[in-house]
């Protein structure tokens, strides 16, 4: 099957998610990762890999963090960043998705960064390039819908491998709204590419997708089932959007049958590690304890995830 | 035409270590460029009495042909565990031809701080400068094509030698 991040070579040119994803692709971003690790330790924190390059930060959805973490690992690379509050200005006066990408072409826009509402938005952007024959314009999903969030994925998987070193006989469990979560998709994805020993999906009923045994996932409605012996849990925020008591009862009935506390928490394995993409709902989906306790990898994950985006990115303005 | 006779690398690196020792100060520290230049210099520290650390660099975050030919797959971490301002440093390296992986790294050496001197040394110079660049500490000079290539690797025992590579 046509794959639309890959060009005829198959190398990397756009990253719209990780399925599909050939393993050495995954492998080459996360093995350059942790050469750009070092990069922010520095006196000066850039390299000049993208110099002269513009990249369009383009986020039709609010998020201060992504956006923010993209900004400062393309200014590492030395890139020009311009941040378009899109949401705000041209869409909002009736501009198509398509009309404000001919525009940023136009201004010689040389990557996209896109976070938009609707599943498919980057993909419908990279189609676009093709047809006008832009291929040399680069585009970066950071976060479509209820699709995928490729970057937040695979910041996962280098901080897993971080602190686990091989993926052949880890259990790792993703907890919360996996119906609604692009993370637990692109997060999935990745584990099975790089072959994770097992994949567990825990939630209610009402916030899990009904073809998670297709993707070769356990699933657990009880939370102490499904946490007994894994080494890896990361935790999903609970939208509060979900709170309207049609799919959960209460924040509070959510936290007692699925917070993640110092005592739940003890049944997975002693090393476990516990992630968490951000931002945290500290008392819905994570307690206190556990959020600032030894096993929490959640700030270094945001560590990561800049030598991951910088990785990212250079490899796509190379190929 | 190849070469008929290649030398012994590691005698190289017996004699580059002879070049360098006279113009050593207390603080100099040793740079390599991977991979070659990483494990000459890793030889020069032994030969040298130098403590064991030494800074490796891998230029591909600073070369000129990332327009060309993108990222290389396999980026190794720079690693330069010593504080660069003041110090007087020598860059090794295995060979040295265009001086653009030189360039490169000079560069990088700058974003960690302001060395105060930087001296090259490599085992083998073919020529073919394309940059304003010389090996102060060098042990072979060398002709090639440019469709010729030196490879320097370590053997099953772990020493170094070389070994010449054809182009089509």
């Amino acid at each position: 099957m046509h794959n639309p991040q890959l060009n005829a070579q198959g190398e990397l040119t756009h990253l719209l998610t990780t399925d599909g994803l050939p393993r050495e692709i995954l492998t080459q971003i996360l093995d350059t990762a942790s050469s750009f690790l070092e990069v922010s330790d520095r006196d000066v924190k850039k390299v000049p890999l993208l110099r002269g390059k513009s990249v369009f930060n383009l986020f039709f959805e609010n998020s201060t963090r992504t956006r923010t973490t993209f900004e400062i690992a393309a200014k590492r690379l030395t890139a020009d960043v311009i941040n378009l509050d899109v949401g705000r200005s041209s869409t909002a006066k009736g501009e198509t998705l398509l009309d404000t990408i001919d525009n940023l072409v136009a201004m010689h826009a040389d990557m996209f960064v896109v976070r938009h509402s609707a599943s498919g938005a980057p993909y419908l952007i990279v189609d676009h390039l093709h047809r006008i024959g832009r291929t040399d314009v680069h585009v970066v999903n950071a976060g479509d819908g209820r699709h995928a969030h490729p970057t937040q994925g695979l910041l996962d998987m280098y901080t897993i491998r971080h602190y686990k070193k091989d993926f052949s006989n880890l259990t790792v469990a993703i907890v919360g709204d996996i119906l609604h979560s692009r993370v637990a998709r692109s997060d999935i994805h990745a584990l099975n590419t790089l072959g994770a020993g097992e994949v567990r999906a825990i939630g209610p009923q009402t916030l899990l997708p009904t073809a998670l045994a297709k993707m070769g996932v356990r699933v657990f409605n009880d939370l102490q089932d499904g946490l007994r012996g894994c080494d890896v849990v990361i935790m999903l925020r609970l939208q509060n959007e979900r709170m309207n008591g049609t799919l959960l009862p209460s924040a509070r009935e959510y936290f007692r049958c699925y917070g993640l506390t110092p005592k739940t928490l003890a049944l997975a394995k002693p090393d476990a590690i516990v992630m968490h993409p951000g931002p945290m709902n500290r008392g819905v989906e994570i307690d206190s304890e556990v959020a600032d306790g030894t096993q929490a990898v959640i700030l270094p994950q945001v560590t990561f995830g800049i030598a991951v985006r910088m990785a990212v990115m250079s490899i796509l303005a190379g190929n | 035409m190849p070469l008929t006779h290649l030398p012994d690398a590691e005698a190289q690196c017996t004699a580059l270590a002879e070049l360098i020792r006279p113009q050593l100060l207390p603080n100099t520290m040793l740079v390599g460029i991977h991979s070659g230049g990483v494990w000459v210099a890793r030889r020069l520290t032994q030969l040298l009495g130098l403590p064991e650390q030494i800074g490796l660099i891998d230029v591909s975050f600073y070369r000129d042909d990332f327009g060309e030919k993108g990222l290389h797959p396999q980026v190794k971490p720079t690693s330069i565990p010593f504080d660069v301002d003041g110090r007087p440093l020598i860059l090794v390296d295995d060979v040295l031809y265009t001086g653009r992986t030189t360039r490169a790294a000079i560069n990088e050496l700058f974003d960690y701080g302001r060395p105060a001197s930087i001296r090259l040394a490599v085992l083998a110079d073919r020529g073919g400068r394309e940059l304003p660049i010389y090996a102060e500490f060098c042990t072979w000079e060398v002709e090639l094509r440019k469709n010729q290539e030196l490879v320097l690797e370590p053997d099953a025992a772990g020493r170094l030698q070389w070994r010449q590579a054809e182009h089509a």
